[in-house]
């Protein structure tokens, strides 16, 4: 008889899992850390830090090269790691997962791998959205002394939510692919991505999600989405930097060419031709951040330990209740107020400068992002030269947003 | 209106900003004199507020025009946020109405020894060490217009 044993979660205790996080107890300037800065990046749990520390204290060897003992210790640890990605994102096989650097890595190389394997011809149009990251803009435009590549642009309400029937209406038979993100960075707000990828595969066009802002706040399925490209980084999501995934289905990872080459990614190389490996390798020239894959792994096992739906109800709940407060506050205006939003708060306040919100309130050890978030073209779109922002992770308090409204309120009190 | 400097060097009026700063023991005390400093900055005229005239930097907008009266240069600056505004009227204050000679030989130490370098650091991009470089560069090219006609 098989029987399947429950998995028993640990219980998500906001105190608790601060002492995961050796750098929350830090102090800035005197003051206890107050890390709201978490769209930028996460922090990171000890468990993380202890992989990469093992990992260059007793296992670092490189990977797919050697058959001693700790090349195939390393090559197995690097190697998990991508299943534990597979598993993550529930994508059908471990060979659909590329290890990048990051996001933009991710979208770069889809940009250049497809263009190289005359997936566009000039006059092609890809669909983005006003509210892009410029790692979503640039890599297209990049492309243009390829191909002649049209960036078609979803507008946006005033709230921050996509028009999607603009959408429908851009979409055409030289539509070539929709690249849109899934949590807006600068604004929070989470997109409908499910429902354009079904408005773009009713039409025959691929869709690539930028994951970066929504990895972190919850469990992602790239089947049930399906999604044909998702990239996320590893640093927004409690892992190291410098690690990231670009997810793709098999049917177009085979059909694109190399986006580097190099070692490790070739079958036979001679003067004259070179064959090249399987995926998911092919794509992956060069020694990885092997390190950096391991981290991720331990990341992935961090995450996994709790039931996800408590740390997106702890998220929530705090950017309920940030948001209630803020509103509060005479004189701030939050910029993004979609329905469906992640813990993100872009805010400006009359007559004070971002910057100046910024400089004073980390005098008080409190950390928050301000400027145009990568992100000109929405800025723009709120005639805006910058917001502040406030991000949430799990491990944030609602002590922690008391004291950026205290901030807030010694900032206000300066400047009249 | 321009703003002319004072009659002192560059290197009295540095040490007399750093002087006033050794009295803030808080942040707070600093920043506010900092921002009062901006408030008292003359507007620059507006028709210098203007890309051409533009610093660009990832945090906050910055103006900056030079003229030459004499053998001094008379900067006039701008910021859109009122830190860096205030620390521009201290550039300001050490740098205009002096000869290009006087501002090309005397490094801004008073940054460092009040405690404003963060705000030079590459991750702050304000426009505040791009308005320092521009500074130097508006002496450098006045130099060699003064050269020419020697």
């Amino acid at each position: 008889m098989i029987t399947t044993i429950p998995e028993v979660k640990r219980k998500f205790d906001v105190e608790e899992i601060r002492n995961d996080f050796p750098i929350l107890k830090r102090f800035v300037n005197g003051k206890q850390l107050v890390y709201l800065d978490n769209a930028a990046t996460s922090q990171k749990p000890q468990a993380v830090i202890d992989a990469l520390t093992q990992y260059y204290t007793f296992d670092n060897a490189n990977i797919h090269r050697g058959l001693y003992f700790l090349s195939e210790l390393a090559t197995d640890q690097f190697e998990t790691s991508r299943l534990k990605v597979k598993e993550f994102i529930n994508a059908l096989s471990a060979s659909e997962i590329i290890f990048v650097r990051g996001t933009t890595e991710a979208i770069n190389l889809v940009a250049s791998s497809l263009c190289r394997a005359k997936h566009f011809k000039d006059g092609d149009e890809v669909i983005i959205s006003s509210m892009e990251h410029h790692a979503n803009i640039v890599p297209w435009q990049l492309m243009n002394d390829r191909k002649k590549i049209a960036l078609k642009v979803i507008p946006i309400t005033d709230e921050g939510e996509l028009d999607l029937d603009a959408y429908e209406k851009l979409i055409n038979e030289k539509t070539k692919l929709v690249s849109v993100v899934h949590i807006s960075n600068a604004l929070g707000t989470v997109n409908p991505v499910k429902k354009i990828i079904e408005t773009a595969h009713a039409r025959g066009v691929p869709v690539l999600l930028d994951g970066a802002q929504a990895i972190p706040h919850f469990k992602v399925d790239v089947q049930e989405l399906d999604a044909d490209f998702y990239a996320f980084s590893g640093h927004k999501a409690f892992g190291p930097t410098g690690i990231g995934v670009l997810y793709g289905k098999t049917e177009y990872l085979e059909m694109m060419p190399p986006y580097q080459g190099g070692g490790d990614m070739i079958r036979t190389v001679t003067f004259e031709k070179t064959t090249f490996d399987d995926l998911p390798r092919k794509f992956e020239a060069g020694t990885p951040n092997i390190a950096g894959g391991i981290g991720l792994g331990a990341a992935i096992n961090y995450m996994n330990q709790f039931d996800r739906n408590d740390l997106a109800a702890h998220e929530n709940y705090l950017l309920r209740y940030a948001t209630e407060k803020l509103s509060q506050i005479e004189g701030l205006r939050i910029i993004g107020t979609a329905k469906e939003k992640a813990s993100v708060i872009s805010f400006v306040i009359e007559g004070i400068h971002p910057y100046d919100i910024g400089t004073i309130i980390d005098t008080d050890g409190i950390a928050i992002r301000t400027g145009h978030h990568c992100a000109q073209p929405i800025m723009q779109r709120y005639n805006l030269p910058a917001t502040a922002r406030a991000s949430f992770a799990f491990y944030n308090t609602k002590e922690e947003i008391d004291k950026l409204v205290l901030g807030i309120h010694k900032v206000k009190k300066m400047f009249a | 209106m321009l703003v002319k400097g004072s009659a002192m060097t560059i290197n009295e009026t540095q040490d007399k900003i750093v002087k006033e700063f050794e009295q803030f023991s808080e942040w707070e005390d600093k920043y506010k004199r900092i921002i009062e400093l901006g408030r008292q900055l003359s507007a620059i005229d507006e028709t210098y507020k203007t890309d051409k005239y533009k610093l660009n930097g990832c945090q906050s907008q910055v103006w900056i025009n030079a003229k030459l009266e004499g053998d001094k240069i008379i900067f006039e600056a701008d910021s859109d946020a009122a830190i860096v505004k205030g620390l521009i009227a201290l550039l300001i204050k050490v740098y205009s109405n002096h000869t290009p000679d006087e501002i090309l030989s005397s490094p801004p130490e008073f940054v460092k020894k009040i405690g404003i370098d963060n705000h030079l650091s590459l991750t702050r991009r304000n426009g505040l060490g791009a308005m320092l470089k521009q500074i130097q560069m508006y002496a450098a090219a006045f130099k060699a217009v003064i050269d020419k006609t020697k």
